[in-house]
């Protein structure tokens, strides 16, 4: 055996680690939670890292999975070792070409960190339900349960499609093995090859295509021998099982870890018998231990490795002779099936042997199948000893679920919930965070430290919430002599780590900690005051638990060692001083080892910085003295407004605070379905600093509204009788503009506990103060100071009326900012920057509007629960929206427009009918009435409520079924949402034939120019020469021109836009593209986080964008052609910055001038080669695209 | 006719240096000023800042929004190595070296005494032949004394002075209470050059925007009359060499600092202005005028006119002061 080589590494990056080496071309396509095998291969291939053989794998991101399969498939038909990396939808968009690859008997490994599939929600979440949905299509299924066994049975499924032919998918739970970081035994090189026979490459080469050797494959067959042809592959997957087992009996021997296709852990008289796949089986492991230590002994797991093919003979000689009964657990649902797919196997192989000449077992084991752990529900111990229980009841329930409260068909098995089970040997913390604070950073490098420079095993395991804002992280470290089990949260912590202050009020952080245990709280209160304090919860569970309580005011450590906002370091320090799980000297020294390995590459200064904030920090650290009784009088506040609805307050409010396990079934809508609005009921008190305004010198422009990516900034004019009420304080002005009378008041006023602070509305805001330049209209200022005075103004603000939409002039910036915002607080990143178009689009359009949005950033923060923020005006309209998928966003809309253009048209077909009854002016009225001006809107729905009422009288089929549809008869407005990962690449093909079909839809393209949902991936939308993921070395090829493409249809509208750059022209598009009677694209340049720039600078990366002429914008519209004009409109001037100027002030560019910076000097120049290109022909374009002069005459 | 003269340690041909500046950035121009005269180069400056903001932006910005959010848990690829610090400054200091055969100096721009002073052995191990230590520093601090603000260049000096074996010149301002004895402090702490004077570029108000902008405007020859002083005052009252920079532009310039007592005249704006050419003619009027005036040597007219040898040591002193007053009729 060779020397043992242990690394701290997550579940991904262990199948990456064999695959990499196993492979030559690595086609992918980035999807949650897989993303990171395609990530790190695609890193290793820029570092020239080669694989076993001495060659570097070709790493090729594609259009989508579909397309990912596809270049799997012609590689490997062309011999090469092949590999992908998927989940979920991803998989399923692979199954055509599996059902091939596997047909043609061609040797392929796909791991898949398993995920759960978009049903009634999508979700990125770990379970078996993408991978229960391949099992048809011939692949071999292998499962890993941890991290450890993602390794190496990556390894045993390389080997074993070489020899079996057949191909593999090896699976793992997403996020719970996927992102688990564990110390784990690397397999050396030198086994990898011992594992691999070369003489089987070679006859995969010789079965490629080659026009040296040519053959044809991928006939057609007909009814005589397809039948015939699909079964000639039996004897591959009959004899699969067995060389599995012998790979994984060779592995045995090069590294003492035992594997077989189905693997028994229990007693060996067990009679109650779990069988599942999968990490929760580790749990299963870790409960029948401690059940053993309880007496409780006849119980066992059986594990099942290999699903597919099933070997029937391997599974019942593992099964203990002694069983009973049987619990079948599925990670997955199929509804109305007669049970879930592992279940039915087992029922089905039990019944084949036990109907056999010679039946196994003397009586027929008691079997029942279960559902757990859908979209990463966790699996306890406390669950796996509900299931032995239940397997203990003459008639246990069959069809069950653990781990939810169904309350409505009532499958849930009753468990004790309060039950945890920890092993006393393993040192358990659990640390509350902040996104942007570095805690998990911080975490990860304990758990390197501790797995890389000590004997102890760990794991560590994150948990986030859905914001991209403010969000919480969660995470739960878990060290010990022995390998750890335990795939679930911490359920009792000798550790805990609270670094934001204001968490105390928000979570009951301290239930799961053990009686003196250590609790370490960043504070920015001294000795003397921080006890004051405190919660009274917190001060009691303090004084009950005996737990030494220790703290620091990591900010002020941060900041006077330059480190910021991120604490990492100096928390990580905090760690290793007061958990003794090192010695504290060794720990530092450690640390600073660890710093030194982490950022040398960044620089010295880096280095120093962060050792500096480790000595400031043992510095700062401080003990506090606990008094004998809790004195605090601060309370707990309500989650939500005791005002919020009641779903809100009963059902959303436990997910918001973390306790969305409670909800049950009934709880929960049957379809999916929600109540629009709830983000306001979710005051999540994110921003330091809120804005200010300054009525004073305020000019009215409504700039700072339209910029605010979170809504949180409105304006409101109004009869200045309503100010009666006014809360002291309350600010106005005199609305400006003749639109308005002498009454009209106007008001700006911010939301403060919404607002996240990201200053958008400072720095648009054109107005100084002349007395001190450095003011403006809005100033940011603290926002605790001003939060409670803020919140009745806000209150009072929000109760005022809106303005009559019909007598704005919704045309300038500024009137159209005093239409409500249909779309509020939504959870999007700080200053982000694609909200701000949605948002616009609702104020123009949204109560008439219906919105298909892709997956993607704006699928998240538009419909993530606990609380979504599309939201609904005084008459109760509001944007109607849905989420389909990722690649068929497009043809969703396209669906929408075809089924409201057929009740429109069935609508004018029954009014006719019904015309003697209703009047023939007023149907006539109704079916020609314009609808182009707000007013004609407003008037049309008057139309139809009268309508309404009169068909309600008519007792009829014909007025039964137009009740159903007469709101269809005013106009709505088909938008279709999505990113640039979307519109450029998985969703192109259906973009373009929407775009062909001349509907009227809206389609609204936020280019961030990179997947920024998934973090950072390159799309066709990438710049040339910028760092993206799967673009290491920077992109080689220019940007894809969507919009070029779709003005050569020339009957689409098309505009190219940058709200930072020219607010004016983003509005005239957005109002033309809707009232173009065709297919509408406005391409929105959309600042990103993924960009790597100052977020609150993000203007002026939009402005730099524009004046460089990378970004140049448009409208293209084709009504003006009918005009005699030219359709096509430049509206950005000639540039006047280089485009190092722009690119240069951003990472994603700046990066690869340190990374590769021969490279970049190259890119850079092609870079703006293209620009100049592109700029010449849009300048050319105007003329181009103008009418013929024939046409000009006729008009 | 000699022109050569020692300015910290290294022969040159002539007296003029281009000082720091944009022309020693590319190759090209490197080699035009040397083709049209140039006795040495000042290589462009190397920033403290550049090097330290240069690595915080990269940590900040690969760091940022990171390990928050589950599907994006970081939004950048995980390059291992970067080409931090100055590694383009000293290649490019080793091909100017390589391209020129007149001495090189390398100029380090910082205020502190910071990691970045190692950036001094690594620019002597590219080849330089010295270094020009830039030390622009804008005391803001109303709680900060003159006296450690002194001591702050006395402690950068040393400190690269300790890291390399080449001659180490220093650039700085004229804003001192005495600027004298911290010339002379200087000499002491072991400076090879003094570099007389920095130029402060001062930001200026835009009306229109009410912004700050900086304001970059080049030199007139008026303000080699500052320097033209200081060399004057301090000839053969130091030890080290002494370098004019600011507002020479003219055979007449190089000359009166000759006579100040200056080892070297640096050019700038009006290389920037005409191009390195501009050297070759202003070479050329200064061998006109040495030979209308039958001067031999560079060294014979060095320090002539120095406050030693005037008859009138005063002129530099306040009855200056008091002259240009009186001098001004209405």
């Amino acid at each position: 055996m060779i020397s043992s080589n242990f690394s701290t590494i997550d579940g991904n990056e262990a199948a990456a680690y064999i695959a990499y080496k196993l492979s030559e071309v690595i086609a992918i396509y980035p999807i949650t939670p897989s993303s990171g095998m395609g990530e790190l291969s695609d890193v290793w291939s820029s570092l020239r890292k080669p694989n076993i053989w001495g060659t570097v794998p070709v790493v090729q991101e594609m259009q989508s999975e579909g397309g990912a399969a596809g270049a799997v498939h012609g590689a490997l038909q062309t011999g090469s070792l092949t590999t992908t990396f998927t989940a979920s939808q991803g998989l399923l968009l692979m199954i055509p070409n599996m059902y091939k690859i596997a047909g043609e008997l061609t040797p392929t490994v796909f791991h898949v960190s398993a995920r759960a599939l978009s049903a009634q929600a999508l979700s990125i979440f770990g379970d078996h339900s993408d991978v229960m949905a391949i099992r048809q299509t011939g692949f071999a299924m292998l499962c890993s349960n941890s991290v450890q066994e993602v390794m190496d049975t990556a390894l045993i499924a390389h080997a074993a499609t070489l020899e079996s032919r057949i191909p593999f998918i090896h699976f793992f739970d997403g996020f719970r093995t996927s992102h688990e970081v564990s110390k784990i035994e690397m397999v050396p090189e030198e086994i990898i090859r011992e594992m691999i026979d070369v003489k089987l490459i070679t006859g995969h080469r010789q079965r490629a295509l080659s026009p040296d050797n040519p053959f044809i494959r991928g006939t057609a067959q007909n009814p005589d021998v397809y039948f015939q042809g699909r079964e000639t592959v039996n004897k591959f997957y009959d004899n699969c099982p067995a060389i599995v087992q012998s790979n994984m009996d060779k592995f045995f021997k090069l590294t003492g870890r035992r594997y077989n296709l189905f693997d028994y852990y229990g007693a060996p008289d067990a009679e109650r018998i779990i069988i599942m796949m999968g990490s929760g089986a580790e749990t299963v492991e870790e409960t029948i231990d401690y059940l053993k230590s309880t007496g409780d002994q006849k119980v066992g797991v059986l594990k099942v490795r290999l699903f597919r093919p099933f070997s029937i003979r391997h599974f019942i000689n593992t099964l203990p002779k002694s069983v009973k009964k049987i619990a079948v657990l599925d990670r997955t649902k199929e509804p109305g099936a007669s049970g879930e797919p592992l279940y039915k196997d087992i029922v089905s192989a039990i019944c084949e042997v036990m109907t056999s000449d010679n039946p196994p077992f003397e009586k027929y084991p008691h079997i029942t199948g279960g559902r757990y752990g859908l979209s990463s529900k966790e699996f306890t111990p406390a669950m796996v000893m509900g299931i032995y229980e239940e397997l203990k009841k003459d008639k246990p329930k069959n069809h069950f679920t653990i781990g939810i409260n169904d309350d409505v068909t009532f499958t849930s098995l009753k468990y004790n919930k309060t039950f945890t089970k920890e092993n006393d040997s393993v040192f358990r913390a659990m640390f509350y965070g902040l996104g942007a604070d570095g805690t998990v950073g911080a975490n990860k490098n304990t758990i390197k430290i501790i797995g890389e420079e000590t004997d102890n095993y760990c794991q560590g395991y994150f948990v986030y919430d859905s914001k991209k804002s403010g969000s919480t992280t969660i995470s739960h470290l878990r060290f010990g002599s022995n390998p750890i089990k335990s795939s679930y949260l911490i359920g009792s912590s000798n550790f805990v780590g609270c670094h934001q202050f204001n968490f105390l009020e928000k979570f009951d952080m301290l239930k799961n900690i053990v009686e003196g245990g250590t609790f370490l709280l960043n504070s920015p209160y001294g000795k003397s005051e921080i006890w004051d304090k405190l919660p009274r919860l917190v001060q009691e569970d303090i004084i009950d638990k005996k737990i030494n309580f220790y703290a620091i005011d990591a900010y002020k450590v941060a900041k006077e060692t330059g480190m910021g906002s991120r604490m990492n370091t100096i928390l990580q320090t905090c760690f290793f001083a007061i958990s003794g799980v090192l010695p504290k000297d060794e720990a530092i020294e450690k640390i600073k080892h660890s710093i030194k390995k982490t950022y040398g590459a960044k620089g010295d200064e880096i280095v120093n910085k962060n050792f500096n904030a480790v000595d400031k920090t043992l510095e700062n650290l401080f003990k506090v003295e606990i008094p004998d009784k809790a004195s605090s009088k601060i309370e707990l506040p309500p989650i939500v407004s005791l005002d919020s609805p009641d779903y809100v307050k009963n059902v959303l409010a436990k997910m918001i605070s973390g306790n969305g396990d409670e909800v049950s079934v009934s709880e929960m809508p049957i379809d999916g379905t929600f109540a629009s609005g709830t983000a306001q009921w979710e005051k999540r008190n994110i921003a330091l600093q809120i804005p200010e305004w300054d009525e004073k010198i305020c000019i009215q422009c409504g700039k700072c509204a339209m910029i605010c990516p979170h809504s949180t900034i409105r304006i409101k004019t109004y009869d200045k009788k309503y100010l009666e009420n006014a809360p002291a304080g309350f600010k106005y002005m005199q609305a400006k503009g003749k639109e308005f009378g002498e009454d009209t008041l106007y008001s700006i006023q911010v939301a403060p506990e919404d607002c996240t602070g990201c200053t958008l509305c400072y720095e648009i805001c054109p107005v100084k103060n002349k007395s001190e330049v450095r003011l403006k209209a809005l100033n940011m200022v603290p926002q605790l100071p001003v939060k409670e005075k803020e919140k009745t103004n806000w209150k009072f603000f929000s109760e005022l009326p809106e303005y009559d939409r019909t007598k704005l002039n919704i045309g300038s910036i500024k009137d159209s900012q005093i239409l409500q915002p249909l779309f509020e607080f939504s959870g999007a990143c700080s200053g982000c920057g694609e909200t701000p178009y949605i948002k616009l689009a609702t104020q123009l359009f949204g109560d008439r509007m219906i919105i298909a949005n892709a997956t993607g950033c704006s699928s998240i923060y538009g419909g993530n629960l606990p609380t979504t923020p599309y939201t609904i005006n005084i008459d109760g309209k509001g944007p109607a929206w849905n989420n389909s998928l990722f690649e068929d966003n497009a043809e969703f809309g396209m669906g929408m427009r075809l089924s409201i253009d057929k009740h429109y048209e069935y609508a004018a077909e029954l009014l006719i009918t019904l015309s003697y009854y209703l009047g023939e002016v007023f149907v006539t009225e109704i079916l020609h009435a314009p609808q182009n001006t707000e007013l004609e809107i407003l008037q049309q729905r008057e139309r139809i409520s009268l309508l309404k009422e009169k068909l309600r009288g008519i007792h009829s089929r014909d007025s039964e079924l137009l009740l159903g549809i007469a709101d269809y008869l005013v106009r709505k407005s088909v938008w279709i949402i999505g990113g640039d990962g979307w519109a450029y690449d998985i969703g192109y093909g259906g973009l373009d034939h929407v775009l062909a079909s001349g509907k009227n839809v809206n389609i609204l393209v936020l280019d961030t120019e990179v997947y920024s949902n998934t973090g950072g991936q390159m799309s066709k939308s990438t710049g040339i020469g910028a760092v993206a993921k799967f673009a290491t070395s920077g992109k080689a090829n220019p940007k894809k021109d969507l919009g070029l493409l779709a003005m050569s249809y020339g009957n689409v509208y098309v505009a190219r836009i940058a709200m930072g750059a020219n607010d004016l022209q983003t509005l005239k598009a957005f109002l033309e593209a809707e009232a173009y009677d065709g297919p509408s694209l406005i391409i929105a340049y959309s600042h990103c986080i993924a960009h790597g720039i100052n977020m609150e600078k993000a203007l002026d990366s939009q402005k730099a964008a524009v004046d460089s002429g990378y970004w140049q914008l448009f409208r293209y519209n084709p009504d003006l052609i009918k005009e005699g004009q030219s359709p096509f409109k430049l509206d950005s001037k000639p540039p006047k910055i280089k485009f190092e100027d722009y690119a240069y002030k951003e990472t994603r560019y700046k990066m690869l001038t340190k990374s590769h910076p021969e490279h970049a000097k190259y890119l850079l120049k092609l870079a703006q080669e293209e620009v100049n290109k592109r700029w010449k022909h849009y300048e050319k374009l105007e003329q181009e695209f103008a009418p013929e002069k024939d046409s000009k005459n006729k008009n | 006719m000699d022109l050569t003269t020692k300015y910290m340690g290294l022969n040159l041909k002539n007296p003029i240096v281009p000082s720091a500046s944009p022309l020693s950035k590319n190759l090209d121009s490197v080699k035009q000023l040397e083709d049209a005269g140039a006795a040495a180069i000042v290589c462009y400056s190397l920033f403290e800042e550049q090097i330290t903001h240069e690595a915080n932006e990269l940590d900040h910005y690969l760091a940022h929004g990171t390990h928050s959010f589950a599907e994006a848990l970081t939004y950048f690829p995980d390059v291992e190595d970067y080409n931090l610090g100055p590694e383009d400054y000293l290649r490019h200091i080793t091909r100017m070296k390589e391209s020129v055969h007149i001495p090189v100096i390398g100029s380090l721009n910082g205020v502190s005494t910071g990691g970045w002073i190692k950036y001094a052995k690594l620019i002597e191990q590219a080849g330089a032949d010295g270094i020009e230590l830039n030390v622009y520093y804008i005391p803001t601090d109303i709680n900060l004394p003159g006296y450690e603000v002194e001591n702050m260049y006395i402690d950068i000096l040393k400190a690269v002075k300790e890291s390399v074996n080449i001659p180490v010149a220093i650039k700085l301002s004229p804003y001192f209470s005495s600027f004298a004895n911290m010339a002379k402090r200087l000499d002491e702490a072991g400076a090879d050059a003094i570099v007389m004077f920095n130029r402060f570029y001062q930001p200026d108000f835009d009306l229109d925007n009410l912004e700050i902008v900086p304001h970059l405007l080049l030199s007139s020859s008026y303000e080699m009359r500052v320097p033209l002083r200081w060399i004057a005052i301090l000839y053969r009252k130091i030890h080290a060499s002494m370098a004019a920079t600011s507002g020479i532009h003219s055979a007449e310039d190089v000359i009166k600092i000759m006579m100040a007592g200056g080892d070297a005249a640096m050019m700038c704006s009006d290389l920037l202005r005409h191009g390195p050419i501009r050297i070759t003619e202003v070479l050329s009027d200064l061998m006109a005028w040495m030979q209308e005036k039958e001067y031999e040597s560079i060294s014979q007219m060095k320090g002539s006119m120095s406050q030693k040898s005037v008859a009138e040591p005063a002129a530099f002193e306040r009855a200056n002061y008091m002259k240009v007053l009186n001098s001004y009729k209405i």
